[in-house]
């Protein structure tokens, strides 16, 4: 005997399945035609300040859709060299921009330095500090102490450059919980889950539940700085240079000045 | 290339810790769940199955906000003894015993559900109290539903890294499993060792699993394999 299978059903079914398939691999967010839309990888540390003058800048480009990436800077770069398309990278250290350079990845002519920042220890506001200065932190009275996971995170490779100078970077690893962004720590230190933690002056300036004890001690790190620059692989390399331009220029300075990022007077071009 | 076996040591640790409570538990509970009638089962049922399917960093919030500085369980904690559990590596073994606890609550449950309880009342006109029927007919009946729990778990246990991540953190030596350590080497572009780690994992995960397979057929008398496949 022949099996009958009921066909009609089953194709309903498959179908049925298909357009499931069809809804969930589909692009989330329908453009217009013609638009162009930017992708924007920026250091965690500048959520703030990317995501005012992304949205102003929209304002005066309505051809020009800007989506924002943010992340550790170390991630930002692994995403990029394994080829996500992302048009702008905004990093928080050189290293991280050097490493990309070096491989070509990024338009070394279009780099420029954004911005700078200062690296400071927090504790959580509203409770007695347990700590008042870097040097502390190796003293036994202070528990958990958070960092950026150095590998990936600038601001935890900035703070073990200060443990080091200070010859507290032993003592220090054996009680840090280390973040996988400079804004996990601040959440770290808000919450009064740790003693303490390294974040950037404008982190602490951004929330009002921490509280800065001390600036790291002069020439304990180098200079913390934001390099930005066009990816290689954009495929909108002419509005990738032109936003880069836009937050390098009068509107962007303002937004990161009054933000508490440090501004250059010209922002000129690396040698 | 130098491999740190820390995390890995750290990781059978931790799965090990985890493993005692939950299939003391987990045995428990279904036991004490089998065969028993009672308002408000279902929602009970529900409430332990479900770290199985609640995305484990949605477990890992929930710890967080009750186990917290703040929080509901965390505040009186340190207030009475001082303790602080999370980013301790007490609080990576909590994590793992609350996502790998559905897995060997539910095989636990369909094993003693498979059990004749004709069986358990003929121990008990014979004479057999509660403890002894449950020790001596119940769990050996049970046992290979019981033992399928038990690797389930642990393999879970070893693997988890959502709640653990939110309640343990990074700590190297100290919550840094090999699952944390193979996120942040990712992180910070190390895919070699990341890879070695991975490696590691999928084959140990994979020898459990095959090694339970393999378990269960022999336990299956040879006139039988045939038919049970």
């Amino acid at each position: 005997m022949q099996p009958r299978f009921p066909l009609p059903r089953l194709v309903r079914r498959a179908a049925a399945l298909l357009a499931l398939a069809a809804w969930g691999c589909g692009r989330g967010v329908p453009g217009g035609a013609g638009d162009v839309t930017l992708t924007v990888s920026a250091a965690a540390s500048l959520r703030e300040v990317m995501t005012a003058t992304a949205e102003r800048y929209r304002a005066g480009h309505p051809g020009v859709r800007v989506r924002l990436n943010f992340g550790a800077s170390g991630a930002l770069r692994q995403q990029i060299e394994h080829g996500a398309a992302v048009d702008v990278f905004v990093s928080a250290s050189e290293g991280q921009m050097d490493a990309l350079a070096k491989r070509g990845l990024v338009d070394a002519r279009s780099r420029r330095i954004l911005a700078g920042n200062e690296l400071v220890l927090v504790v959580p506001a509203g409770v007695p500090p347990k700590v008042k200065g870097f040097a502390e932190l190796a003293s036994p009275t202070v528990g958990r102490v958070a960092v950026g996971a150095p590998g990936s995170v600038p601001a935890g490779e900035y703070a073990e450059e200060t443990f080091r100078s200070l010859g507290i970077a032993d003592a220090v690893a054996r009680k840090t919980v280390y973040a996988q962004n400079v804004r996990q720590v601040l959440t770290y230190v808000e919450s009064g889950n740790v003693d303490a933690g390294v974040v950037y002056r404008t982190d602490a300036l951004a929330s009002d539940r921490v509280r800065v004890v001390a600036p790291a001690p002069p020439g304990s790190h180098r200079p913390v700085v934001y390099p930005v620059a066009v990816v290689s692989a954009s495929g909108h390399p002419r509005e990738a240079q032109a936003l880069v331009a836009y937050l390098t220029g009068p509107a962007g300075r303002a937004e990161l000045l009054r933000r508490g990022f440090r501004v250059g007077a010209s922002p000129a071009p690396r040698p | 290339m130098t491999v740190d076996w820390q995390p890995v040591l750290l990781s059978l640790r931790v799965a090990a810790a985890a493993l005692a409570v939950v299939a003391v538990a987990g045995t428990l509970a279904a036991r004490a769940m089998t065969g028993r009638h009672f308002p408000g089962k279902d929602v009970l049922d529900g409430l332990l199955v479900l770290p199985l399917v609640l995305p484990p960093v949605v477990t890992g919030f929930l710890l967080l906000v009750l186990l917290g500085r703040g929080g509901p369980v965390g505040a009186p904690l340190e207030r009475a003894f001082g303790i602080r559990l999370l980013f301790t590596v007490h609080a990576a073994v909590l994590a793992a015993v609350v996502v790998a606890f559905p897995l060997m609550y539910q095989s636990a449950k369909a094993a003693f559900q498979g059990v004749d309880r004709r069986l358990e009342d003929a121990a008990r006109t014979l004479g057999a109290g509660e403890g002894r029927v449950f020790l001596t007919v119940t769990l050996p009946l049970a046992w290979p539903g019981l033992a399928a729990g038990v690797v389930l778990a642990f393999a879970r246990s070893l693997g988890e890294f959502g709640a653990t991540v939110m309640i343990a953190g990074n700590i190297p030596g100290e919550t840094t499993t090999v699952p944390l350590a193979i996120y942040f080497l990712a992180d910070a572009g190390d895919m070699r060792t990341a890879g070695v780690y991975a490696l590691l994992i999928s084959a140990a995960s994979m020898a459990l699993v095959v090694g339970l397979n393999v378990w269960a057929r022999r336990r299956v008398p040879g006139w039988q394999r045939g038919r049970r496949g």
